[in-house]
């Protein structure tokens, strides 16, 4: 299609051209204009993306290679070396066991996210107010929750002064033991981020055309049948996408149990393992290392996932 | 290879270079003398400290104004940070950390001189003050803390007594004893680790020097194995260990509260903290704040003696230091030595002074009277012993080992004690072989 166009044009062009001047170096000017305007416009972004994201993963990966202590004027190059720790101490890798909790606190949250999603985005009364208690959790700074939770963990905290009301009496410690603990922490990260695979659900079942659902409802389909043979289909990427955030997420778990435990009674993640490493045992070349190593698992299990579920186009009609 | 590809490794490439040779002092050996003339000494200083409180109710100011008498054409602010020891760190990677800095504990001892001025020889300041070894570096002294504090047990007196125990138990079983004692005849919670807050439980390092009244105990860290049959830490860490299992703690040690615990120990909710002389002023203002005595308050040394008599290590707070690149060096040093020797820091926090020469605080009077040997731990070993400390990851003066102790000691975790410090001692001894080379 361009290129026939572009021939098109070409042709003009000579044809016209005895009758019409056009000045060449105009037309040449014009040229690297247009070739560089879409990068004058990119020039902003992109230096803020190479400043804040390349730079620092740049600077980061250097640091891997080094013995630097995070301080000290003197880093020696130390190769390979950091990576060889990491590798030869498998304890390293146990705290990933309790990323399970936040991976089945996730797949949990899909299942919530997608329900509230489809029932949201049919007619029913106050809507607009249920999508913002839902969204709500996800404004909240994650700081404040933390602290905000600690309160409802506590002995005879929220938690368990709305479970008496119920008449069910614990005398339980929610944060006690590693098992509690982390399915507790899991659970303030699910209600946490519900709000977020909640929106962009919605915001993905909002632009199927309605008039699926009004052809659907004539051929005599349900609720369900509308979710199952047009929602779930229509949204595919966008779940395939969530999918892969939670994961990733599930694996850098950092904020919610280093405010409200520090990683302590087992609920160390690997995140806060790394953080330990670099700034309460000085080893930054480290754990520079032990984040590069995060970051490539991560490349890692997406690309598998996205192997496994290759990302079709959505075709309704 | 493709286009993207090319240009992602040449910024790649292009930015590792600077990334590797970023960091370099160029100042080194600076020294900050001290002003013949106070009123000609001029300039604009920044003090950095963690006392976030003493700087919001405008303390500082007022110490600020007290000095401005003496030096009047110096200015003072003030910048307090919340998480110091990090927000510090970091800063301290640029020229720019304030003019009067608190020495940050991640700073190795050999590199004082790049980051900081000199505030004189330790021959000359030793004779004035105390624990100058903490800061010397080829005999020049860096820094000066201006108070020196103690650990010890915070408790309250009244709950002591109603339990019937008069005296200071003499032997870890002892006092074990006595908390037994105060959770059968009380409503108190015996002991409170404040395990959430993680630094509380760090304290319980200080133990060291003060079981066996042994000056030489940094270095016996930094040669010896800490928790070897004996050894100090491993008494403080038993002790620890027995209170939890016990039951003498909180219900819920995940949810504690630190503030909180302020005024219920000051109520007699609490009977017992761990925690050093720097906190006897805290739990008295909770205590008047919360309607109850302050002179409930009490403290108590580590329950052991050493021929017949308890022991207590005396220590520096944070050490107050001048920025190798600052610009009012001599405005920088005023501060110090004026915080250090003249101002009412010492008094109002009833700490023990820098000074050789001045007397023991109010509160220390039963120190007095039972006789406690007071001990200054030489630190000449320190800096191998922090070097120890993070190659092995121990972290003795990190959270995580006693909070998985506590852990241990309530069942909320998997093992013995005697395996859990074997795994401590064999990972210390460990790091010894490698951190000296």
């Amino acid at each position: 299609m361009t290129d026939t166009t572009h021939k098109a044009a070409e042709k003009t062009a000579t044809g016209a051209a005895p009758a019409v001047p056009v000045p060449a170096p105009a037309a040449r000017k014009h040229r690297v204009w247009r070739g560089v305007t879409p990068w004058l416009f990119l020039l902003a972004p992109l230096a803020l993306l190479v400043t804040f994201t390349y730079a620092p993963i740049a600077n980061m990966v250097a640091y891997s290679l080094t013995d630097w202590d995070g301080v000290s004027p003197e880093l020696h190059y130390t190769g390979v070396g950091n990576y060889e720790e990491i590798f030869t101490r498998p304890e390293l890798f146990e705290v990933f066991w309790v990323s399970g909790y936040y991976l089945a606190a996730s797949a949990l949250q899909i299942v919530a996210a997608l329900y509230f999603a489809t029932i949201l985005s049919f007619n029913i009364r106050f809507r607009n107010f249920f999508k913002g208690v839902l969204f709500f959790p996800y404004l909240i700074n994650g700081v404040a929750i933390g602290f905000v939770f600690l309160y409802f963990f506590q002995d005879g905290g929220t938690l368990d002064s709305v479970l008496s009301l119920f008449g069910v009496t614990t005398d339980h410690a929610w944060l006690g033991t590693p098992v509690s603990a982390n399915t507790s922490l899991a659970g303030v990260s699910m209600w946490r981020y519900l709000g977020l695979n909640f929106v962009l659900f919605l915001g993905a079942i909002q632009s199927i055309p309605g008039e699926l659902y009004e052809a659907a409802e004539l051929d005599g389909a349900n609720r369900w049948h509308q979710f199952r043979y047009i929602i779930a289909p229509g949204i595919k990427p966008v779940l395939t996408l969530t999918v892969i955030l939670s994961i990733s997420g599930s694996l850098s778990a950092f904020e919610i149990p280093y405010i409200m435990t520090g990683g302590a009674t087992g609920t160390e993640t690997f995140v806060i393992q790394t953080v330990n490493l670099a700034f309460r045992f000085n080893k930054t070349g480290l754990a520079s290392a032990a984040a590069v190593v995060l970051l490539l698992i991560i490349l890692l299990v997406t690309w598998v996932q996205r192997r496994l579920v290759p990302d079709d186009k959505v075709d309704l009609v | 290879m493709n286009r993207r590809t090319v240009l992602a490794l040449a910024v790649g490439a292009a930015l590792l270079i600077p990334g590797c040779t970023g960091t370099g002092g160029s100042t080194k050996g600076a020294d900050a003398k001290a002003a013949d003339d106070p009123s000609k000494v001029s300039g604009t200083i920044k003090v950095l400290t963690v006392r976030t409180d003493l700087v919001q109710d405008g303390t500082m100011k007022k110490y600020a104004a007290e000095f401005n008498k003496t030096y009047p054409k110096v200015k003072v602010e003030f910048e307090a940070l919340t998480n110091y020891e990090a927000e510090v760190k970091i800063r301290m990677n640029t020229e720019n950390y304030g003019d009067v800095l608190l020495i940050p504990a991640v700073i190795k001892k050999a590199d004082y001189p790049k980051f900081f001025a000199s505030l004189g020889t330790q021959a000359e300041r030793g004779k004035k003050y105390r624990f100058t070894d903490f800061t010397t570096v080829n005999g020049k002294v860096y820094g000066q803390s201006p108070v020196g504090v103690m650990p010890g047990f915070v408790y309250n007196k009244r709950v002591w007594k109603e339990a019937g125990i008069t005296e200071w138990p003499t032997t870890p079983a002892e006092f074990l004893e006595s908390l037994k004692a105060i959770k059968s005849r009380t409503d108190a919670i015996p002991y409170y680790t404040n395990f959430s807050a993680g630094w509380t439980l760090t304290s319980w390092t200080y133990v060291d020097g003060a079981v066996h009244c042994d000056p030489q105990a940094t270095t016996k860290l930094a040669e010896g194995d800490p928790w070897a049959k004996g050894a100090d830490l491993r008494v403080g860490d038993t002790l620890l260990h027995d209170i939890v299992k016990s039951g003498l703690i909180e219900k819920d040690p995940t949810t504690s509260n630190w503030e909180e615990s302020k005024p219920r120990t000051a109520k007699g909710e609490i009977a017992t903290q761990w925690l050093g002389t720097w906190a006897i002023v805290q739990f008295q203002d909770a205590a008047k704040k919360a309607g109850a005595n302050p002179d409930d308050i009490g403290f108590m040394p580590f329950p052991s003696q050493t021929n017949g008599k308890f022991c207590a290590t005396v220590a520096p707070d944070y050490n107050q230091a001048v920025n190798v690149h600052s610009k009012h060096k001599e405005a920088a040093r005023a501060w110090i030595d004026w915080f250090t020797d003249k101002s009412s820091y010492v008094e109002d926090n009833l700490a023990i002074s820098p000074l050789k020469d001045a007397p023991m605080p109010e509160v220390l009077k039963p120190y007095e009277e039972a006789g406690v040997e007071l001990i200054e731990v030489d630190d000449a070993k320190g800096a191998e012993v922090k070097q120890i400390d993070n190659t092995s990851e121990v972290g003795i003066y990190a959270p995580e080992y006693r909070q998985n102790l506590v852990d241990l000691a309530r069942g909320a975790r998997k093992g013995s004690l005697d395996d859990f410090l074997a795994d401590l001692s064999e990972r210390w001894t460990d790091a010894q072989k490698t951190a000296g080379s």
